[in-house]
């Protein structure tokens, strides 16, 4: 292990630093996963595209966590485990969602110890409150509606307070360095200089996220465009599960907000219920084999489904969605439930007991991911992963609350591991970084007339339109032809030179990133030939028994590689 | 067509700043950072802004001056006038309207030999 801080060096042109654990992404996952390395001895860098604790989904997610803490009931983390193999369809790597939900419980109790501020009852016991999918109330949150900001200011002020952990911003990570399949660090771009920087690292963790990013709408940051998963496959680790992108049935749709988050309907139905309509104003919920007269109770893969449907069937509200009402809900009510929300609504010119909002299916997590074992190694000497970036825990479906357990427990567990790893020192070949360094700084000629911005949003349009909740096998094999014109649009190298806070070259390599990744979606999609959970194929309808099986994809020589495995059971 | 006409201050340190206005379709709701993401995908990718939640106010990236007053640019409404961006006046400039916001102890080292020259 090094005796000093992880310190720049020159070497060339490009900086250079060294550390034990690499860490990188500044959102749940990655922070607790730095914080837990350094608990375990080890000098531990958490980098971050954007800034610490801001960049990703957990500063956004609003709602609530799921843990077996049994403060408002009794519980156990066994009966948190049983939902989430049940909601996961039959997919779930039942020992990572083992891990989830058994070391959930002492994730979430360390939170409250950094004073996270979970809600409470008078009595000092912490509330925790009921989440569809689960037996009993077990959603511990932080009101009114922070829960994510909270979780992501106490870890970043305990990152701040833990020896042995350094933060820095700004870092985009291009590539991994991989030398005789052992990963030794990456290459950055520092996104406020415009320079290339290396890193050499004893291990190194991916902990970027999801790929919500990839659809037109969605509900996460500029930051997801499934960039962890697309460095773990060049480098030669394994994915799992692509398929299946959660959408969030009830995202807002219209009248055009500011600063709302458009998952922010959620709580709402929970508290208050309010009626789901369509065009022409009537409930519809019922017709798709479900009842919603003001409860809510309707699945989101059933929701995103009949909404989908009353759309294409010509009904749906003027912005192409549905109607959301609360006008039956008095003034009093909404105010009690939700304080200062109702007032940023009037600033927006909403006043829900005079309208109604429209709402839409929208791209909000991914269930695929890394594929790793209970360690969270990859499989590859100094790999690891952790967060939304693996994949398994959730099966084809992921439980309302188990995202931010997952960042933080799975977080813990990769730092943990991660610094036993760096025990065997840094080993750093200069060669093998060469070729990243190079892409990083590389001036390609200027391409008048092409714009990264715009690539971006065509990908993003042709997944909404033929890869979103519902496939059919002639739409996938549209949606691969026209991402393929569009990667030989992308050309071999970032139009140059390198500026200050490049967005435009940070979009080439978003894109480089996101076309992969959106291969991989679509090939695992087209291969499933059958309905579950969130893959739902129209020229497929129903669950197939015969495909309770998990795809696994890898790189191989440049064509990716789609095999079965069957997926890991263990017994209770 | 109802457009905005953002003016806004562009270059980096050390160049002398020029100010460059875009037309930009305006839409009742829209947000300035909706004006600048459009002018990129539209018009110069090269326009440096900070934001990453596009919309949630949750990340607090997408700070700078409306008319001389701090914002955010994702919760500022365009507005069918002449609006001017300039960036943060008391945070290192990075380019355009992009600006160091990071605490010192969160930024990357200062490169060893300076950036090239565009
Ligand atoms: C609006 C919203 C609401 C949600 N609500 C809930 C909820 O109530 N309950 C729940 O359990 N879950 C919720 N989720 C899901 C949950 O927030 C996420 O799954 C979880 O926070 C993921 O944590 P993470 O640490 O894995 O990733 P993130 O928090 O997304 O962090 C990833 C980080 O990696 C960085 N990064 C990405 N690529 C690179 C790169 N190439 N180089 C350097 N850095 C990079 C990003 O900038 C980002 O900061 C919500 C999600 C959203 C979007
Ligand atoms: S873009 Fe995140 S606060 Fe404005």
């Amino acid at each position: 292990m090094t005796e000093a801080m992880p310190g720049v060096r020159g070497q060339g042109a490009a900086g250079h630093i060294e550390t034990d654990v690499l860490v990188i992404g500044a959102g749940g996952a990655g922070l607790y996963a730095a914080i837990e390395a350094a608990r375990s001895g080890a000098r531990a860098l958490v980098i971050d595209r954007s800034l610490i604790g801001r960049g990703g989904a957990t500063v956004m997610a609003q709602m609530t966590v799921a843990a077996a803490i049994g403060t408002e009931q009794p519980d156990d983390w066994r009966d948190h485990w049983r939902d989430t193999l049940a909601a996961g369809r039959g997919l779930c790597d039942a020992r990572l969602a083992r891990l989830l939900c058994e070391d959930g419980v002492e994730v979430i109790r360390e939170m409250d110890r950094w004073k996270v501020g979970w809600a409470r009852h008078a009595d000092g016991r912490i509330r925790q409150a009921f989440a569809p999918g689960h037996d009993r109330p077990r959603c511990v949150y932080v009101d009114f509606l922070s829960t994510g900001p909270a979780v992501s200011r106490t870890l970043r002020t305990q990152a701040q307070r833990q020896e042995g952990v350094q933060r820095m911003g700004e870092m985009l990570v291009t590539d991994l360095v991989v030398s005789d399949g052992a990963v030794q660090g990456v290459v950055a771009l520092d996104l406020a200089h415009g320079v290339p920087v290396t890193i050499a690292a004893g291990a190194t963790i991916i902990a970027t996220g999801g790929l919500t990013r990839l659809y037109r709408r969605n509900s996460a940051s500029a930051n997801m465009a499934g960039d962890g998963y697309a460095l773990a496959l060049r480098a030669g680790a394994a994915l799992i599960d692509m398929e299946f992108v959660q959408f969030f049935p009830i995202g807002h749709l219209a009248p055009r907000m500011v600063g709302m988050d458009p998952i922010m309907w959620d709580p709402f139905r929970y508290k208050l219920g309010g009626r789901l309509l369509n065009g022409v104003r009537e409930e519809f919920v019922d017709r798709y084999g479900s009842t919603d007269s003001g409860k809510y109770v309707t699945t989101r893969d059933l929701a995103t489904y009949a909404i989908t449907k009353e759309v294409a069937a010509g009904r749906g509200s003027p912005a192409g969605g549905a109607w959301l009402s609360f006008e039956h809900v008095p003034e009093a009510v909404l105010r009690e439930n939700f304080g200062p929300v109702i007032d940023r609504l009037a600033a927006n010119g909403i006043d829900l007991t005079k309208t109604a909002i429209e709402v839409a299916p929208i791209a909000h997590y991914h269930m695929g991911g890394i594929r790793v074992d209970t360690s969270m190694s990859t499989g590859l000497p100094g790999l690891y992963a952790a967060g939304e970036a693996v994949g398994g825990a959730n099966g084809a479906n992921r439980l309302s609350g188990n995202a931010i357990t997952e960042a933080l427990a799975f977080g813990r567990v990769a730092g943990r591991e991660a610094a036993r790893f760096a025990k065997g020192g840094i080993a750093w070949d200069a060669a093998k970084a060469a070729d990243g360094v190079a892409l990083a700084r590389a001036a390609g000629p200027a391409r008048p007339g092409w714009n990264p911005a715009a690539g971006f949003a065509r990908l993003q349009d042709i997944m909404s339109d033929l890869v979103g909740p519902f496939r059919t096998e002639a739409g996938l094999a549209e949606a691969a032809s026209r991402l393929s014109a569009l990667a030989a649009e992308l050309g071999e190298v970032p139009p140059g030179p390198p500026l200050p806070h490049d967005l435009a070259r940070a979009d080439w390599f978003d894109l480089r990133a996101a076309l992969l990744v959106a291969e991989t979606v679509i090939l695992s999609a087209t291969e499933r030939r059958e309905s579950r959970g969130a893959h739902q194929r129209e020229d497929y309808p129903g669950l197939d028994p015969a495909w309770e099986t998990n795809q696994v994809l890898t790189l191989d020589g440049g064509a990716l590689r789609l095999a079965q495995r069957a997926v890991v059971k263990e017994a209770a | 067509m109802s457009v905005a006409l953002l003016d806004i201050r562009r270059g980096g340190p050390g160049e002398a700043p020029r100010r460059q206005r875009y037309e930009v379709p305006f839409e009742p709701g829209r947000s300035v950072l909706d004006g600048l993401r459009w002018i990129r995908e539209h018009e110069d990718p090269s326009l440096a802004m900070r934001y990453a939640c596009l919309n949630a106010n949750a990340c607090k990236e997408c700070m700078m001056l409306l008319d001389g007053a701090v914002i955010y640019a994702c919760t500022a409404r365009l507005e069918e006038r002449e609006m001017r961006l300039d960036p943060l006046p008391n945070k290192p400039l990075l380019r355009d309207l992009a600006t160091s916001i990071a605490p010192p102890d969160e930024r990357p080292p200062e490169p060893a030999r300076p950036a090239p020259a565009p």
